[in-house]
């Protein structure tokens, strides 16, 4: 039964991806890491540019391992949206801290 | 006793998805705000130090890399793991499982290593506030590798003892999922803490 949940899917769901597509993924995922590592010795650039860079990849590789590797782009819409919920309650909540003590302005 | 699992496999619920998912995705979306609590107070505190060591004294960002990139790979080991029980190639989900935590392991024993030296460079939880933020962050964080670590030689335990069917293949998922989520938070960490200037 719950071998066949992945193949036969319930509404907003669609089958898991095989090992090969995962590997690209990996692969990816790696290049994006290295570009981070190379970024933070990149003295040529603004501090300001590297740390928009820097997140941009972060928040890359962060919904490339959610998304591909946990299967919120193939798994039912409730488990996203669960998830999203704390993400963004998370996210809303401290960057209004950090606004407050000035961290972020 | 199998019998009994196996009904408690094809269990039906109200919205048709399995309970134990949908409740491992709730604590993973709490899981969310506990680390977002951790990272904000370090952003707060990373530059209010009054006494060293302070953060530039102490990095060692090539090394922490490759530990970066040890966790990241074991996210792709792990899912592999999964894929293994979903087609029922229990041979390949050893392989793959013990290679996660083994993965898991390594990631560890940089994190102690990379403790060991800051504490001998004179950063102590208690040194600074800097200090205090960082390792309560990153410790937290290594707590949640370490349960990791601990239930997929767990799951290794139970598939080499016949008790990991095809069948229970969400045993599998649910402790990915959760490791999967280790490793985005250190994806956000190693950003925010190491990298950013």
């Amino acid at each position: 039964m719950e071998h066949t949940e992945h193949q036969t899917t319930t509404a907003g769901e669609h089958a898991h991806p095989g090992p090969a597509e995962y590997v690209k993924v990996a692969i990816v995922l790696a290049i994006a890491t290295a570009i981070e590592i190379g970024l933070y010795y990149i003295t040529s650039l603004p501090d300001a540019a590297v740390t928009f860079l820097l997140l941009f990849l972060m928040v890359f590789k962060f919904a490339l391992v959610a998304l591909w590797f946990m299967h919120l782009r193939f798994d039912n819409r409730l488990f996203r949206r669960l998830f999203v919920t704390g993400l963004i309650l998370a996210m809303t909540v401290f960057a209004i801290v950090l606004t407050t003590f000035q961290v972020v302005r | 006793m199998a019998t009994t699992e196996a009904a408690q496999e094809t269990h039906r619920t109200a919205t048709g998805l399995d309970n134990r998912k949908l409740g491992m995705w709730a604590f993973l979306g709490s899981e969310c705000l506990f680390f977002g609590a951790l990272i904000t107070a370090y952003l707060l505190y990373r530059n209010s130090s009054t006494q060293g060591p302070y953060q530039s004294d102490v990095y060692d960002i090539p090394f922490t890399s490759v530990s970066s990139f040890v966790l990241l790979m074991s996210s792709l080991t792990m899912v592999l793991a999964l894929a293994a029980i979903q087609r029922g190639d229990h041979q390949k989900l050893h392989v793959w499982i013990l290679a996660t935590a083994f993965l898991g392991m390594t990631f560890l024993g940089g994190q102690v290593f990379e403790f060991t030296v800051f504490v001998r460079e004179g950063l102590t939880v208690t040194r600074n506030v800097f200090g205090s933020s960082f390792f309560v962050l990153t410790g937290f964080h290594g707590l949640h590798v370490t349960i990791g670590v601990l239930m997929l030689l767990q799951l290794f335990g139970m598939s080499t003892a016949g008790r990991l069917p095809q069948e229970q293949s969400l045993r599998v998922e649910l402790v990915g999922l959760y490791w999967h989520f280790v490793d985005i938070v250190w994806v956000i960490i190693f950003t925010v803490v190491y990298l950013i200037p």
